[in-house]
């Protein structure tokens, strides 16, 4: 038996999950959203995750970046390790890719702002 | 000088937005910062614009759409520009590299967000070491100037920006020894909870809190003890964890100080000012939105009501406001902490509040009554203090009173 938290809503039933070979049976749960939430967690628990690297020539030295789609579980701390290894150079853009493939998860990690190269500070109306 | 809006996070930039797509010619975000977007720059993780946006995006994208659609529409911007004054006929006044500028404008936004609350403000006693921080100002460290802070965290409190932060030094390696929270029940999201503090097994002290911190020059550790039903330590239980960092999730407080300088009539309990549907302030043509109005959980529901206070504004610039000579009070019932807004002007076809609660209530209903008789009633699976709820609905009759309450 294990306990999970459903996060399908905010309601976040605690709910008993017990598996009898590829049974799953889920009590706790109030909608049928925790039994699917209960499997996936179960079988193949995924979660997106964003950090923050360096950039060099940029108007900021650090740049956010996140999983472009969510990641297993298992792999979270050797993707951030693989992510945290990377510099990246000014200028990025929103949706840039940063990495290709993080731990051969096949998915790719994207950058979440923009920055912009330096120089534009001293031209840029908003600057 | 139209619209002249103070604050260039979520709230000013949608407020913006709102003002010229109603056609407003003239609007000026002042903002202190060198850049916009307000705290969302620091709040790289998941889980903004599932409403506003029907995708879930992270603070600096949610911010980026708004700068984006706030520049294509002309919005005019002074940046590195912080406000210091503001006087009952509006004018404001501000500093920027360029010097003192005042300006006259015909409706003002208040959208200066919030602070945290700071470790002086809760009162722990202890060295004045190296280590202690606010949780926001460890998120902006950590994820805005790449800085290393300590290898062993307690935090306290359990606030959704504690449990966020609890995730992040977990990720950037640091044992994470544990959450405590002063309350008997989490003041974060279940969802944060399970996937910020158990994916990562970090465990949670409720009716936990810390008494005093050790370390003169830099933290040595500090001291935790259970607390009674008062919120008071029990002595036996006090015990030593030693750390090197002290994150502090202890609240959020409205930035109001301008506010406060023109006498607008504040609320006790939100921080915020108290305003009437049009989201004005009791100062005519001064409007409030966002965190300065009051803590918000979602930043959809900065960008609605920052929608909606700007619409106002843009009707009271031309005169289209008519002068509200009585209005309906609204008062929280039971178990409903506060409400905003705090007062209905008669003839709007439609109605909006945002509340909080003052407990965990599951299942419950939310009950609206005017005068007594029941207007709405939503069905609710949960209602919990740390999520904000919004329920619309019509006044077919003027009233004296609407209470809302939750039973
Ligand atoms: C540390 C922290 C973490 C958060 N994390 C989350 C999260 O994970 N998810 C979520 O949905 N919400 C989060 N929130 C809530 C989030 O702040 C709000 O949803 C939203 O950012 C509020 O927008 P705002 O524009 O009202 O305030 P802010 O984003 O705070 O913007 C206010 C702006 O006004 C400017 N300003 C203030 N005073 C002046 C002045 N006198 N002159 C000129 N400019 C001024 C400030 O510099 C700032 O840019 C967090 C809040 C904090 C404080």
């Amino acid at each position: 038996m294990t306990e999970i938290t459903c996060v399908s809503c905010p309601v976040g039933c605690l709910m008993a999950v017990t598996q009898q070979n590829s049974q799953i049976s889920v009590t706790g749960n109030e909608c049928p959203a925790g039994l699917e939430y209960a499997k996936e967690e179960l079988t193949a628990p995924t979660r997106n995750i964003a950090t923050s690297i360096k950039v060099t020539g940029g108007h900021m030295t650090m740049l956010s970046v996140k999983t472009a789609t969510p990641i297993p579980k298992s792999k979270i701390m050797a993707a951030v390790a693989e992510i945290h290894k990377i510099t990246a150079a000014a200028p990025v853009a929103i949706g840039d890719i940063i990495l290709e493939n993080v731990t051969g998860t096949g998915v790719n990690i994207v950058a979440t702002r923009e920055v912009k190269a330096v120089g534009f500070a001293h031209t840029h109306p908003l600057f | 000088m139209n619209l002249c809006i103070i604050g260039g996070g979520p709230a000013g930039l949608s407020a913006a937005i709102r003002a010229r797509e109603d056609g407003l010619e003239d609007v000026l975000v002042i903002e202190r910062a060198d850049s916009l977007g307000g705290i969302l720059n620091q709040c790289i993780h998941h889980g903004f614009g599932v409403h506003v946006f029907k995708e879930e995006l992270t603070g600096p994208e949610y911010s980026q759409r708004l700068i984006d659609r706030a520049l294509k529409l002309g919005v005019k911007f002074a940046l590195g520009a912080m406000v210091i004054d503001i006087e009952e006929d509006r004018t404001v006044t501000y500093v920027s590299p360029r010097g003192l500028t005042s300006l006259k404008p015909g409706a003002v936004v208040l959208a200066m967000g919030c602070r945290e609350r700071s470790r002086g403000a809760i009162g722990i006693p202890g060295g004045r070491g190296s280590g202690v921080y606010s949780a926001g100002t460890a998120q902006e460290m950590v994820n805005m100037k790449g800085f290393k802070l300590g290898q062993k965290v307690v935090i306290l409190g359990s606030g959704d920006i504690g449990l966020i932060m609890a995730r992040r030094m977990a990720l950037e390696g640091a044992d994470v020894l544990g959450v405590y929270e002063i309350a008997p029940h989490s003041g974060g999201l279940k969802r944060n909870i399970a996937q910020c503090l158990n994916d990562y097994g970090i465990p949670l002290f409720l009716s936990h809190t810390v008494t005093r911190t050790k370390g003169l020059k830099t933290l040595e550790g500090v001291y935790v003890a259970k607390v009674d039903e008062n919120y008071q330590p029990i002595p036996d239980t006090e015990h030593f964890i030693p750390c090197d960092t002290l994150l502090l999730s202890v609240g959020l407080i409205p930035e109001n100080e301008l506010a406060t300088k023109i006498n607008v009539e504040m609320s006790p309990i939100t921080g915020g000012a108290i305003v009437n549907n049009r989201l004005e302030t009791s100062i005519p043509g001064v409007f409030a939105a966002g965190n300065a109005l009051h803590v918000h959980d979602l930043v959809d529901h900065v960008t609605l009501e920052s929608y909606d206070a700007a619409a106002n504004a843009v009707k009271f610039i031309r005169g289209q406001l008519p002068p509200a000579t009585h209005s309906t009070i609204v008062t929280p019932g039971h178990g409903v902490r506060y409400t905003v807004p705090m007062a209905l002007i008669p003839g709007e076809p439609m109605y909006t509040i945002s509340f909080r609660s003052s407990g965990i209530y599951s299942p419950c209903e939310i009950k609206i009554s005017a005068d007594g008789e029941t207007i709405r009633s939503i069905k609710k699976r949960a209602i919990i203090p740390s999520e904000m709820e919004r329920v619309r609905f019509v006044l077919k009759n003027p009233a004296k009173e609407v209470k809302v309450e939750i039973l």
